[in-house]
This record gives structure tokens, C-alpha cells and sequence, in this order.
């Protein structure tokens, strides 16, 4: 438990927030909290200024021009998981916020913040051990440690720690756009660009410049979305982050073959998984139990396990078969 | 029978908990308080070479800091001895901060003492520690081959070795053998409230409100070593937020806070963090158990030999006993337990809810259920078979119902449409399965006398006392029942206090002994003042039962009638205002059995479990559970069913989620927060029956009532994992049953 002196601003507006952190390079936003106070009181985290911003205007729902939604970054979990055109449009959005967490934490986390989530790697939390996302340059403990629940892919030999997000994975199944406002003005990021693998630099995980605020969420329309799924597979049947976790939206044409599909994968990945290669495996083919097991064989090709996490990838291509053989049957 | 006692009466302290009134010992507020923090060691093994407090000093609002340097040696070294035995019961044989040596992570190295939590916190973070390590031993993997046979366990208390016939021999002739491994991750006990103690010195006098399984044990541990006078501590503690352990023995920072008080001249409160709690107050040992069990082909047992090889601390032969349930419940002839031991960086493990019992059982009774198959017998008719009317001494039991526990758990679960075939039964993705398993927990005599108080007003009202911790069990409102039953009064004229070591010795309850040691001595000292007041009345002229044998007056509502002539009678209040008594008060004391009394001394039960296990994930989802108990007398069947109930989900949660382990680099506890330690949330709770099955019994106290702290986990896991093999044709040995340990066939086997 660590505990320091710190400066708290409650910015009244996107442009104080923004000019607030640009100006300190010890600084950092402050959303719903629930990841970063635990992280601040472990000592992992540092700022010397927190910037509030909880206030500002961004807690919205709104219809975009073709069919799509935004959602403001300062919206709840709990408040867009049950709102009534996410249920109907991406219903396996809505699926994977209810499952995140607790109803308690939902209300308080936002959509922005939950795209900065941390990984729970305890050696990154511990504030201690050697971590090169903490520190870079320190090593990772994880890669020869305590690692049951660490990635299988996107991982590189400077770190394999899981990205927690549940709702990130259906965002990156969805093709959604970041929408931010930093010092040199709005920008727009594809979500899958949004999140970094580890690779030589796992510190540094979004795109971000330092005082580049994430305003909004967009989600673009995706008629196959209205029958996607979110299913969330862990030890502890509630309240517990993911094993494994597979979001999917499928189409099958009237010949019976995979028309469209959206496949990604939480719990595996340093990073919210979009499995490109099933999906591009299982596109045009028939979702055969045996079709569908060599997409996720194609998925986790070279996925990189250790002793202890290595049944992951087992869990994980099950967990697949079982899924796209429910939504096709 | 009586109006108060064996009912299911509300907690009387329940709108006191959940109106936020009742204190607990980290929310006690004095003048001029001060918050301590301890430092914890980030290596595992090694030495403190520096520590520089230069920026720590400066933060501001620091009052003081202790370190190896300043912190006053203990005046007696700690001896590890449990705290039911009634001595000081420090959890370890080892005191921190008394030189410069490292045995294990998070072993204090220095309290931080502040004008705030955060400030003290902040400070903490600022001090500049250096070590010098070396690669610790944390593990079984690490120390293996330097494993010993441990002698004795409990600081010389039990033997570690136990034998009778001839192992080696039996097994050779039998019939059939079973011979298994198993490995079992280590547990934390996480109750909700982690250590806190608030320390106060008044001139030489301690006053510590600790949060605490027993107050004397604190009083007797922290005088000891201090070196002061047991008459110069005074512990308090009204709640205690959940122990299961963690609070039965007295760990340093009780010690700590009071050094910490006494250095900065004025009232500390110590509380540890959560991660804290992973390295502060013990542990259940990661564990490898063997067993070899032969039988003949009728299913008679032949011998059994159960092994158990765990990590103990560098200052004590510490090991939950994997031998005492195993070598009684069944007769068996030739029977040989021994523990192994491997010195290591860790802390010294502790009780940890049902203590060598849960897991020595899972090996036995997971065991029995292989026995069975290969048998092709019934598991449930195996166990009756074996179960004896004597224990392996010859001695009776105090009172049994193992095969009543057995057969009436059958009924209620539908036992006998079940078709033992395993792998067998489908239900959409998942296999499903049914287990059973036998559960037995020591009733332990080795407290020493147990004393309360009961006091009677001129108005009728009374006050009964005994300084039992009331750590969420029950303790206020059963012994309030046991207190109004003994005097013949209402519960709502009587209040019972506890908590206090000013008030008369109960020793700390642990073991699943508080019930049984509390309810002894307020029963005693309730109809020690009882026949008093009915003496004083009959031997009274002025009293309407002038004249009678004391053996005719019986007492209800605080009215002594006649049991002749119920219309003659007088209240305590008429029978004390006539005779110008302000009060009346009697001390009632009960000396516990012998612990060589002629008895097999057990709370018998059984447990079945019905569970699904994802064919393709193997995770296992828990179903049912039912637990049929026979725990004697039942003080209170609504707090009876919830403690049997919290038994069987510590039980689930054992067999399913909980499980940590050491980093092999850094020897650290892997996890240390409750988001990753798992215990089992609601939606993990599966439909939970418990019942009971009454048996009589005369022997453990005047009232008959045995323990049920902690039964109520013994067997669960095992039966869980019967059932598993029932649903899968697959055999778990390995604890907590996780996914790849179910879709890898079973562990460590």
C-alpha cells in the first residue's frame, strides 16, 4: 500500500482536462477509477496530478449517420450494457459489460477508462518484482513465473501478460473507432490499432499521446452484430476475469457456408484477440465441428505457451467449436 | 425441555452489525491516535544491510519508525504451543525485527508509525531498504530432497509418528491396494476484517483491542513477551470480522502494535493490508499426501498407511496433522501415519479451517471411493462396514452416528437410484455425477478449567459473562440462550458479554472447540446461581417455598415454582428486594476431560455432492450438497446450519478455486488480493441442505454439545471429487480441481 501527496483537478471541460495533463508530464486522467486508485494505492502507478474527468459532457448514447452508435467515453459500463440499441444491435457487447466485474464496479467504470484497462499480471501489480511494462528494461517475471493465467498469443519475450477487458473484445470484433481530443486536436484510431502488443516496448499499449483524451467509442453498424454473442468461460462461475472468452457473429448463406463472420477472443491474448485467421479459415466453408476446429488450430497456430498456461490454448479452441457450432445450428 | 435452548433464534448481535453501532477492534477511536504500518521484507532469504529513513522522516506526520535497530527485544523468546492448550500461543517461534536476518517474504522489517494511514503509508514507501538475498526454498519443488520424518508437530504437543501392527505386511497379504499421491495448493484464510490491533499504554498498563479467536491467549502471549504482568494487560474485543485461523494463534504485529505504541508515547492502531494478510498470520502448507490403503476382497480394511511431506518454516516443525481422523474413523489393525518435513523460507503454517482434517480426509475418503469401485461395493455400505464401535484404543465413543449420518444423507439425496457406472451421464455439455464421503472432527480436551459469570439484579435482570471472542459465530446469542436456559429466566431480561480478558477465562475457540468450553462454564455458573437463589428461597420463612427440597423447585421466566403445586411460587426479583439482596452472583467453572478419557471423542458426519463437469472445459460447477451432521446437543439449529454451511462452501471453495503458490524466483505468495485468490461468490452456491442427526452424548460437557466449526468442511472436497469421478470415469488429485486439471485427467496421480 502506498500512498502520496497528490494534486486532484476536476476539469470542467474537455479542453482543461486535455491542456491540464499536457502541461504536466506527471500527470493522468482520472475516469471511474476502478482499476487506477487500486493501482495508485499499490504503488504502480505514479502521477503527481490526477485530472478529474467525470464531469465532463461524454456520458452519451447516440445513433451515428448509418445505423451505428457512439458512445461517449464517460458512459457507465452498467448504463450502456443495458441500453436498449446496444441490446438490440450488438447484443454480445452488452453480453461481455454484464459479465466484466460486478454491478458495483460497472457503475462506477466508464467506456473510455475501460479501454486503458491494466492487466492484472500480479507481477505488474505487485509495484516489486521485475516488469518491463512497470519499468521497462527490469525483465519479466511472469515468463518463467506464476503464470496459469497469462497470454498465449500476441505475446513477445519481454512480456505475456493478459489484456482483462471483456468489453474491448467485442469492440475489436465490431471494428470500432477511438475518438480522442489531445494538444493537436481530434483523432481517430481503429480499434485494433488502439491496442499495441507487447512486442520490445510492453509499456507503452495505446497509441496515445501524453493529454490525448478518449471522448468517444464508436461502434459502426453491423447488421450480423444483432445476433452476436458473448460467452465468458472461468474458474469462479461470476465475478472473476476471464479464462477464456469468445465473441461471435455469424451469417451462414442459404448453401450453408460461412457468409460473414466476426470472431475474438478474451483471456489468450496481451491484447483483445481478433481472430482474423478463423475467421478468413471459415469464410465461404461450411461451420463443420471439423471446419471450425481447424480454424482454431489456423488461431492459434503460433501461440506460445508455458507449462502452466498451456491448456489454454486447448480450453480456448473447444470453446471456439462449441460456439460457432451453437450460433450455426 | 427448555424455552431458549435448541432454538432457532435471530443473532442478538445482528442489528448492531448491520447498523454499523458495533465496534470492531480496527474502528476503536482514542485521543491522540497514531496509525501503524508495517514494512515487509521484498526478499526471501537474506539480510537487511541498510535502511535509510532520511526521506521517509521528512514526509512529515511520522511519529516514529522501528526497525531491527530500535525495536526492543522480547523479553522471553516465543514458543509455539496452540492456544487451546491455555499457554502463551505465539504462531510461530520466531519474533521479527529482533536482528537483521530474512526468513521470508513480507517478514516485518519495519513499523511505520504516523499521524494517518496515508501518511503513515506514504512514509513507508519512502523508506530505502537494502538487502542482500539469496535464493530462497519456498516450495516442495525446491526442498524435496532435503526433506526430514518430523518427530513431533504443534511445538511437541502430537507426535508426528503413528503406528500400530504391521503396514508393510497387511498390504502384501491384502486382497486389494490403493496407492495414490496426491498435491494440494496452498490456502489463506481471508477473513473479511484482516489483523488489526489498537494498542494503548496507560503509564505500564496495555490495553489492546485485538481482533482475536481468544483473548487470553493474546493477554498470555504478549506479557510473555513483554515481560510484564498478565495483570497489566487488559484485551478487548466485542467483534471480530471472521477468523477461520487466522485469529487462533497470536501473531507479531500484536506484539508490534504495543512496542509501536509504547515508542511513540501514544495509541496505535495496526491494521494489515490485505496482501499483508497473505504473510502475516500463517497458512495451510502446500502438501503432498500418499496413501496406501489394502483391504480384503469382503471390503474389510487391512492397513492403511497415509504420508504427508509439506514446507515448514526455518524455526519449527509445523505440519496440519494429515493422520488424526484417518487412523480412528475405520478399523484398521495395521495403521502407520508419519509427516515429512522440508525447512524453508516461509512463515510457520497455521490452523487453517479444519486443519489437517480436510485434506487428510480428501486423501482417505477419495480413497475409500476408488476402494469401492474396485470392490464393486456400495462406497456408503464400505465405509458403515469399516466404521467400529470402538476408536483404536478400544475406547467407545463418546457418541457416534457416522452410519446414521451415512444412511439418512442416502435417503435424502435419492442414493439408492443411483448407478455407480462412471462417465456415464450427460446434461447438454456437461457429465454428471454424485459422490459421498464420511467426515469426522476431534472433540480435543486440552483447554484447561473454563470459567464464566452469572449475576442476577433485584429487578429480575441478569448478566451472564465469560471472555469468549464473538468472531461471527454465534457465540453472543448461543450463550445467551445457554446463560437464560441455566438461570430460568428470559432472553430478554439477560444480556451476555464477552470479549473482555477482565472478565472469567474461556480459552480461545478454535479447534471447534467454543461451543462445547463456553456453553460448559455458562452453564455451570447459570445453575450455580440458579440453586443458590432456590436454596436461599427454601430455606427462606418468609418465602412461599419455605420448606421445600431444593430437587421440587423448578424456575421459569425468573419464577421459582413449586413442582408440586405450580400455583405456589415467588420471581429472583421478590426473593432478593425481600431479603434487601441488591444482586446475587455466583462464579461457574467446568475442568474439561482428561485427554487420556476412555473415549473416542468425534463429531461425525457425511457428505454428498452432485456435480457437472464441463465434458469439453472440465470446469466442475457444484450442483447439490448435503451435509447430515451429528454434533450432539444443538445450541441453536438456525446458527448451527449456517456455521455447517459455511464448513461445506469453505469445503467447495477447497476443492474447487482456492489455491496459491510461492514464486519460485522471489519466494513470494504468487497471489495476494482477493480478485485473484478465489473463493466462491453466490452464484458458485448450489442448492445446500444441512441435517442433523441427534445422538446423545454425556461425556463432553454437561450440556453434550460437541463442535461444528469446522466439520462441516471435512469431506465436502472429497465428495465433490467423487462425484466428479462419478460424472467423468476421472480421478482428481489435485486441489483446488481446476480446469486443466480436470481436462488433464486428474493431477498430480
Amino acid at each position: 500500500m502506498a500512498m502520496r501527496p497528490i494534486t486532484f483537478f476536476r476539469a470542467g471541460s474537455i479542453d482543461d482536462a486535455v491542456a491540464a495533463v499536457s502541461a504536466n508530464p506527471d500527470s493522468a486522467f482520472l475516469a471511474g477509477g476502478t482499476t487506477e486508485i487500486d493501482l495508485l494505492r499499490l504503488g504502480v502507478i505514479q502521477p503527481t496530478l490526477l485530472v478529474d474527468v467525470n464531469e465532463l459532457p461524454l456520458t452519451y448514447l447516440e445513433d451515428t449517420e448509418g445505423g451505428g452508435v457512439r458512445i461517449g467515453a464517460m458512459a457507465r459500463m452498467s448504463d450502456v450494457a443495458r441500453a436498449p440499441r446496444i441490446v438490440e444491435r450488438y447484443p454480445g457487447m452488452s453480453q461481455a459489460l454484464l459479465l466484466g466485474a460486478s454491478e458495483q464496479l460497472r457503475n462506477m467504470a466508464s467506456m473510455g477508462g475501460n479501454m486503458c484497462q491494466r492487466t492484472r499480471c500480479a507481477y505488474f501489480r505487485d509495484g516489486q518484482s521485475p516488469c518491463n511494462k512497470r519499468e521497462p528494461g527490469s525483465g519479466c517475471s511472469a515468463l518463467t513465473g506464476v503464470n496459469r493465467g497469462h497470454a498465449v498469443l500476441g505475446t513477445s519475450d519481454h512480456c505475456i501478460a493478459t489484456h482483462p477487458s471483456d468489453v474491448a473484445v467485442a469492440l475489436v470484433a465490431l471494428d470500432a473507432t477511438i475518438r480522442t481530443i489531445g494538444p493537436d486536436g481530434t483523432n481517430t484510431i481503429p480499434i485494433e490499432r488502439f491496442f499495441l502488443r507487447p512486442e520490445d516496448t510492453p509499456s507503452v499499449e495505446h497509441p496515445l499521446a501524453h493529454g490525448e483524451l478518449i471522448v468517444a467509442i464508436d461502434v459502426p453498424n453491423v447488421p450480423v452484430a444483432r445476433t452476436s454473442r458473448y460467452v465468458k468461460h472461468r474458474d469462479r462461475v461470476s465475478y472473476e476475469f476471464a479464462l477464456v472468452s469468445v465473441f461471435s457473429a455469424m451469417r451462414v448463406d442459404d448453401a450453408g457456408n460461412v457468409a460473414e463472420l466476426r470472431l475474438a477472443l478474451g483471456g489468450v491474448g496481451t491484447v483483445p484477440w481478433r481472430a482474423h485467421r478463423a475467421e478468413e479459415a471459415l469464410i465461404g466453408r461450411p461451420a463443420t465441428p471439423e471446419n471450425v476446429a481447424a480454424a482454431a488450430d489456423a488461431e492459434f497456430a503460433d501461440a506460445r505457451t508455458t507449462p502452466m498456461n498451456e491448456f489454454k490454448v486447448t480450453f480456448a479452441k473447444r470453446a471456439i467449436v462449441r460456439e460457432l457450432s451453437e450460433v450455426s445450428s | 425441555m427448555s424455552p431458549v435452548l435448541g432454538k432457532p433464534l435471530n443473532r442478538v448481535d445482528g442489528p448492531d452489525k448491520v447498523t454499523g453501532t458495533g465496534r470492531y477492534c480496527g474502528e476503536i477511536v482514542l485521543p491522540g491516535l497514531a496509525y501503524g504500518l508495517i514494512v515487509g521484507a521484498s526478499v526471501a532469504s537474506g539480510r537487511v544491510v541498510s535502511i535509510d529513513e532520511t526521506a521517509a522522516r521528512a514526509a512529515g506526520g511520522v511519529y516514529g519508525i522501528l526497525t531491527h535497530e530500535n525495536t526492543p527485544k522480547v523479553a522471553n523468546a516465543p514458543v509455539l504451543i496452540p492456544s487451546l492448550a491455555g499457554n502463551p500461543a505465539p504462531g510461530m517461534s520466531f519474533f521479527p525485527m529482533q536482528d537483521d536476518t530474512v526468513h521470508y517474504w513480507g517478514q516485518p522489517v519495519a513499523v511505520v508509525v504516523a499521524d494517518s494511514l496515508e501518511g503513515a503509508a506514504h512514509a513507508a514507501a519512502l523508506l530505502d531498504i537494502t538487502y542482500e538475498s539469496s535464493t530462497p526454498v519456498a516450495t516442495i519443488e525446491d526442498g524435496r530432497a532435503a526433506a526430514y520424518e518430523a518427530k513431533t508437530l504443534f511445538g511437541g504437543l502430537m507426535p508426528a509418528h503413528d503406528e500400530r501392527g504391521d503396514v508393510a505386511g497387511a498390504l502384501a497379504k491384502s486382497d486389494v491396494t490403493i496407492d495414490q499421491t496426491y498435491h494440494y495448493a496452498a490456502n489463506h484464510h481471508n477473513p473479511l476484517e484482516t489483523g488489526v490491533t489498537t494498542a494503548q499504554w496507560d503509564s505500564d498498563q496495555l490495553t489492546l483491542w485485538n481482533s482475536t479467536m481468544g483473548v487470553r491467549a493474546d493477554q498470555l502471549t504478549v506479557a510473555r513477551l513483554l515481560g510484564i504482568p498478565l495483570s497489566d494487560i487488559r484485551v478487548i474485543t466485542h467483534y471480530v470480522g471472521g477468523g477461520f485461523g487466522s485469529k487462533a494463534m497470536v501473531w507479531p504485529h500484536v506484539t508490534l502494535a504495543a512496542m509501536a505504541a509504547r515508542h511513540v508515547r501514544r495509541p496505535v492502531r495496526l491494521a494489515l493490508t490485505r496482501p499483508q494478510s497473505f504473510t502475516s498470520n500463517g497458512h495451510r502448507e502446500e502438501q503432498e499426501q500418499r496413501i496406501r490403503v489394502g483391504a480384503s476382497r469382503d471390503g474389510m480394511l487391512t492397513a492403511i498407511r497415509q504420508e504427508k511431506l509439506a514446507v515448514t518454516s526455518h524455526f519449527d516443525d509445523w505440519a496440519e496433522p494429515a493422520t488424526g481422523v484417518s487412523s480412528e474413523i475405520y478399523g484398521c489393525a495395521n495403521y502407520l501415519g508419519a509427516h515429512h518435513l522440508i525447512r524453508g523460507n516461509t512463515m510457520t503454517a497455521t490452523f487453517t479451517r479444519a486443519p489437517g482434517e480436510s485434506l487428510e480426509s480428501f486423501t482417505l475418503e477419495t480413497a475409500m471411493d476408488r476402494l469401492a469401485y474396485e470392490l464393486d461395493m456400495d462406497p456408503i455400505e464400505l465405509r458403515v462396514k469399516n466404521h467400529p464401535p470402538v476408536d483404536s484404543h478400544g475406547n467407545p465413543w463418546s457418541s457416534d452416528g457416522l452410519a446414521e449420518c451415512l444412511r439418512r444423507g442416502a435417503d435424502l439425496f435419492g442414493w439408492a437410484d443411483r448407478d455407480p457406472t462412471p462417465g456415464v451421464r450427460e446434461d447438454g455439455h456437461y457429465l454428471v455425477g454424485t459422490g459421498v464421503a464420511a467426515a469426522a472432527y476431534p472433540v480435543a480436551f486440552m483447554m484447561p478449567v473454563q470459567r464464566a459469570r452469572a449475576r442476577i439484579f433485584n429487578d429480575g435482570s441478569a448478566v451472564v459473562q465469560t471472555g469468549a471472542a464473538e468472531f461471527g459465530i454465534g457465540v453472543l446469542t448461543a450463550m445467551s440462550q445457554v446463560g437464560a436456559d441455566a438461570l430460568g429466566v428470559d432472553m430478554d431480561v439477560l444480556r451476555f458479554e464477552a470479549g473482555d480478558t477482565d472478565l472469567p477465562n474461556t480459552t480461545s475457540a478454535v479447534g471447534s472447540m467454543g461451543a462445547t468450553m463456553q456453553s460448559s462454564a455458562v452453564h455451570n455458573a447459570g445453575t450455580t446461581l440458579r440453586n443458590q437463589l432456590v436454596a436461599h428461597a427454601v430455606n427462606d420463612d418468609k418465602s412461599p417455598l419455605h420448606g421445600l427440597a431444593t430437587r421440587d423447585v423448578r424456575v421459569e421466566s425468573g419464577r421459582m415454582v413449586s413442582t408440586l403445586d405450580p400455583s405456589i411460587g415467588e420471581s429472583y426479583a421478590d426473593l432478593l428486594q425481600r431479603n434487601r439482596l441488591l444482586d446475587m452472583e455466583a462464579l461457574g467453572s467446568w475442568t474439561p476431560p482428561p485427554l487420556d478419557t476412555p473415549h473416542g471423542l468425534f463429531t461425525f458426519g457425511a457428505q454428498f455432492a452432485e456435480v457437472g463437469v464441463d465434458k469439453d472445459l472440465g470446469l466442475v460447477r457444484v450442483r447439490r450438497m448435503l451435509g447430515v451432521f451429528a454434533p450432539g446437543r444443538v445450541l441453536n439449529p438456525k446458527l448451527a446450519r449456517s456455521q455447517l454451511l459455511g464448513g461445506m462452501l469453505w469445503g467447495l471453495s477447497q476443492a474447487l478455486l482456492e489455491g496459491n503458490q510461492i514464486d519460485r524466483q522471489s519466494g513470494r505468495w504468487a497471489l495476494n488480493n482477493l480478485g485473484e485468490y478465489l473463493v466462491p461468490v453466490h452464484a458458485d452456491v448450489p442448492d445446500i441442505q444441512v441435517e442433523f442427526v441427534e445422538v446423545d452424548d454425556d461425556v463432553v460437557g454437561p450440556l453434550g454439545a460437541k463442535g461444528i466449526g469446522e466439520v462441516g468442511q471435512v469431506g465436502a472436497a472429497a465428495a465433490i471429487a467423487n462425484a466428479v469421478f462419478h460424472a467423468t470415469g476421472r480421478r482428481m488429485n489435485e486441489l483446488p480441481m481446476t480446469a486443466e486439471v480436470v481436462m488433464n485427467g486428474g493431477g498430480a496421480g
